[in-house]
């Protein structure tokens, strides 16, 4: 094992490993920093300050989440000094945009507002001036809204370290500093490719999820893990569902692999055919080629094939029927398909579509 | 998967994706993965980008991996034997290969070596169009690495010559030691969800579950116990040959469960008239496909979301899907629905739920003996996985080959079954694009890919288009010996001069009506890669 190191945080001695953070430390020791530019998996920039503390010895406040641990040393995460630190910088990101928490999709799930909460902001401090942006919403899956953004940049590190698309930056700068895809184009019409990192990224409401708007308060919605139906990689995703209807798609962070919480286009925002007026509801029949399929009952339809299936076995044995199970079912009843075709059928025509 | 199984004895993907991400060198041919696996797409991205990994693009579309790629191959379609034994000539002339490894773990590679010696870079350069000095350069970095793995998908498998494309790529593996290590491998990733599993459960003409041959009287009558029936011991037709049998009349009945041969099968005309010759074809799908337009009953299932199960992915993870909402209206899973119509048949299938058919697949499925809905409640466990204390397997033929050794094979380039002529003296290419999948019956409802990719394209090299004087946007005609079809162009260097490629998304431009449905002949896998094909102003 390697060497440990020791520190004291918050009057309690704790081991960790050299190239471990503050942060990580605090962590570990169950003690909430509280943090909004800090992304999982992602480079610590240190750009919101809100994780600060106090190290002994140290000239100012230092930012936890990129302050790697030294041997010895001492910190103290809620001092006086590091919670007004705290205040501030929450009340000045709170100044400089629209977080008007009533009408925003965010409510509830926004770690902006769980913040002014923890640090028992009574009201803000400063005048509130929304820069004045124009809410995007002319593409179908994600809205922004930059008069909400903070600047954390978290949607920039999701886009160009974790999904590697190179699509959002940093542009201007000062008050007039924002983050976009070149140009300042909107997503429509970037090379966005709709993977929907950056809306989980973004943690206020500025990115989010368009289809969901009005469909659901955070805390109505149940997530069911399950995998995505799209390709073979079987991402692990949660499905929010509210009102027996999916209102969005979340990947789930839980499960390390294969995905990680990471999704692509088709699993984030392809699942629209699940509640698609067209699906088949009820089995149909068509009593004589030619005619019309028509509506029947499970019983009927099940009886007309067992008769049409048992006829053909006798007349032209088990090999004039064939079988095709599918990529696209569970295993169960891939499973359960080829039994039937080999066992009451008894073929071992059955096949399935790998190869297309 | 045949030719995986013929090299080591177990046909797939050797290793897992995360270990993509931590690799030296990634050779990715024949797969568009950005577009078609975006997650595995995503982790090699991030290997260049963030861990000095070297990626080594083999394509002849010129894909968004060749923006991340150290070395990008640019063959002309249907040539990857060639390159990857000029690959091969290469490592061996220049002594690159593991002579340890291959001496003590395979088999078979002087014949091979044998055979490799014409496939100079030269001669390589002739074949396929790859400049010899590239080629020597990719040779050295993919031998250079410690660890190095292989990605290949449709690209490489939907050929006549899809078999020996695949055991090209198992030889380069195995001649360099790039088997049996973390990081290493030859992996091919899986298009559909559980196109692993339903290969494992035995949703295939020739063997029961975990690959136990029809054919094999002991494992047969295993089966036989096991389901308490008599057991058919021929190996059964594969999906063209019951198209073939329905149209001789040979097959009378199809059973056919979510698959869409109308719209993905090769040469649909002739499916057509299959489908209509049939005395009953049974539909069981989420929604009135092209094919269940022909279906004498339909039966509504529901969809992954509304149902219990297991999926495994493309890494071998098995993983649970879980009812999240209720099918619409009389809807019901696919297993109640197959149990049902047994019932009838005087076969009873009593399963409370999909968990008791899992119990059941574990006691006749060696690889899958050790995998419960218990166990895998929070994470998936791979396969091999043959007893509950058993972890799961990352990567596969660590120290010894499922076969024992691995089998190079000596393979000699053969060209496509249909190459440019006077009359149609373009090359069409098909797959995917990221935003569809498939037939499209799921993603052409989704508001998001409509809106981001509504029509079929054809994309077409700029120089084709302005000697054709086409312009971006313009209808134009894509005919082949086989059929022909209006699509809008998109003018793109992706295709290079002389190529075409289209998607098979959309049942209006209905693609596979132009493709040749020459198969590989061990395989069974058409040739959707390579055709002849005209294209003129509509």
């Amino acid at each position: 094992m390697e060497n440990k190191i020791t520190v004291t945080i918050d009057g309690r001695e704790a081991e960790a490993l050299p190239g471990q953070t503050i942060l990580d430390v605090a962590k570990a020791q169950g003690i909430f920093i509280p943090t909004l530019c800090y992304l999982d998996c992602t480079t610590k920039v240190g750009a919101c300050r809100v994780c600060c503390v106090e190290v002994e010895g140290a000239r100012s406040l230092v930012a936890s989440c990129c302050m790697p641990i030294n041997p010895g040393m001492i910190i103290k995460t809620d001092t006086k000094k590091v919670r007004n630190a705290q205040r501030m910088i929450v009340e000045l990101l709170w100044a400089s945009g629209d977080h008007n928490c009533l009408t925003c999709e965010k409510n509830g799930a926004c770690e902006l507002q769980n913040l002014v909460y923890w640090l028992e902001i009574e009201k803000p401090r400063f005048r509130i001036d929304s820069p004045g942006y124009e809410t995007e919403t002319n593409n179908s899956m994600i809205s922004r809204d930059l008069n909400k953004c903070i600047l954390c940049g978290r949607c920039v590190r999701a886009c160009n370290e974790i999904q590697v698309n190179e699509v959002l930056d940093f542009m201007e700068r000062g008050s007039r500093a924002k983050v976009g895809p070149a140009f300042d184009a909107d997503y429509i019409n970037s090379q966005c490719y709709f993977c929907g990192e950056c809306v989980e990224a973004c943690p206020v409401g500025a990115i989010t999820f368009k289809q969901a708007r009005f469909k659901g308060r955070p805390w109505d919605l149940k997530k069911v893990k399950t995998t995505c139906t799209y390709c073979g990689v079987g991402c692990q995703i949660d499905l929010n569902i509210h009102d027996g209807k999916i209102i969005k798609v979340t990947g789930n962070r839980d499960s390390r692999e294969p995905n990680n919480g990471s999704l692509c286009v088709k699993g984030r925002f392809g699942l629209d055919f699940v509640s698609n007026p067209d699906r088949l509801k009820t089995p149909l029949i068509r009593k004589k080629k030619g005619g019309e399929l028509e509506e029947a009952t499970w019983d009927e339809a099940i009886a007309f094939i067992a008769k049409k299936f048992k006829d053909i076995k006798a007349k032209h044995g088990s090999d004039a029927l064939a079988g095709l199970a599918s990529a696209r079912c569970t295993n169960e009843e891939n499973y359960l398909f080829q039994k039937f075709m080999r066992a009451v059928i008894g073929t071992n025509n059955v096949d399935h579509c790998a190869r297309l | 998967m045949a030719g995986l199984a013929a090299a080591f004895g177990s046909g797939a993907m050797t290793n897992s994706i995360a270990e993509i991400e931590h690799t030296e060198v990634i050779l990715a041919t024949g797969t568009n993965t950005t577009e078609n696996h975006p997650i595995v797409g995503m982790m090699v991205k991030r290997a260049v980008r963030q861990n000095g990994a070297k990626l080594i693009v083999i394509d002849p579309r010129e894909i968004d991996l060749v923006k991340y790629a150290d070395i990008w191959l640019r063959q002309r379609h249907g040539t990857d034997v060639a390159v990857l034994n000029g690959l091969m000539n290469v490592i061996i002339t220049e002594k690159l290969f593991a002579k340890e490894y291959v001496d003590a773990r395979t088999e078979g590679f002087e014949a091979m070596r044998k055979v490799l010696e014409q496939y100079t870079p030269e001669y390589v350069e002739k074949i396929s169009g790859v400049p010899a000095e590239d080629l020597k350069k990719a040779a050295r970095l993919y031998a250079g690495a410690n660890k190095a793995a292989i990605l290949y998908a449709m690209g490489i498998t939907q050929h006549i010559s899809g078999t020996d494309n695949v055991k090209s790529c198992a030889n380069l593996a195995m001649l360099c030691g790039n088997l049996g290590i973390e990081g290493g491998g030859v992996n091919p990733l899986r298009g559909q969800n559980n196109v692993q599993g339903a290969c494992d459960m035995g949703a295939l003409p020739n063997v029961f579950p975990a690959y136990q041959a029809v054919t094999n009287d002991e494992l047969r009558q295993k089966f036989e116990k096991a389901w308490d029936a008599k057991l058919d011991g021929k190996v059964g037709l594969t999906i063209m040959e019951i198209m073939e049998g329905a149209l001789s009349k040979k097959i009378r009945a199809l059973y056919v469960m979510g698959e869409n041969p109308m719209l993905s099968d090769p040469d649909l005309s002739h499916v057509e008239h299959a489908l209509k010759n049939l005395d009953i074809l049974v539909v069981q799908d989420i929604f009135l496909n092209e094919t269940a337009q022909y279906a004498d009953v339909v039966l509504p299932s529901a969809c992954f979301a509304e149902k219990d199960g297991t999926f495994t992915n493309t890494e071998r993870r098995v993983q649970r899907i879980r009812k999240a909402i209720n099918a619409p209206g009389y809807a019901k899973a696919d297993w109640e629905i197959i149990a049902a119509l047994s019932d009838r048949m005087g076969y009873p299938m009593e399963y409370k739920n999909a968990e008791a058919i899992m119990d059941e697949i574990r006691t006749v499925t060696p690889s899958y003996g050790g995998i419960t809905y218990e166990r895998i409640e929070k994470d998936g466990l791979q396969w091999p996985c043959p007893t509950p204390d058993h972890q799961g397997t990352r990567f596969l033929h660590k120290d010894r080959f499922t076969r024992g050794l691995g089998l190079f094979h000596a393979i000699d380039y053969i060209p496509p079954d249909e190459m440019p002529d006077k009359d149609f003296p373009m090359v069409l290419s098909t797959g995917r694009v990221l935003y569809h999948y498939h037939t499209g019956t799921m993603t052409r409802l989704s508001a998001g890919s409509t809106e981001r990719y509504p029509e079929s394209l054809v994309e077409i090299n700029p120089a084709d288009a302005a000697r054709m004087k086409i312009k971006d946007g313009q209808m134009v005609k894509v005919a082949t010996r086989r059929g022909a079809v209006k699509v809008k162009a998109l003018i793109s260097e992706r295709p290079y001069e002389g190529a075409v490629f289209m998607n098979f998304h959309f049942h209006e431009v209905p693609v596979n009506q132009l493709t040749n449905p020459a198969l590989d002949p061990i395989g069974k896998i058409p040739e959707y890669k390579v055709c002849a094909a005209r294209v003129e102003a509509a």
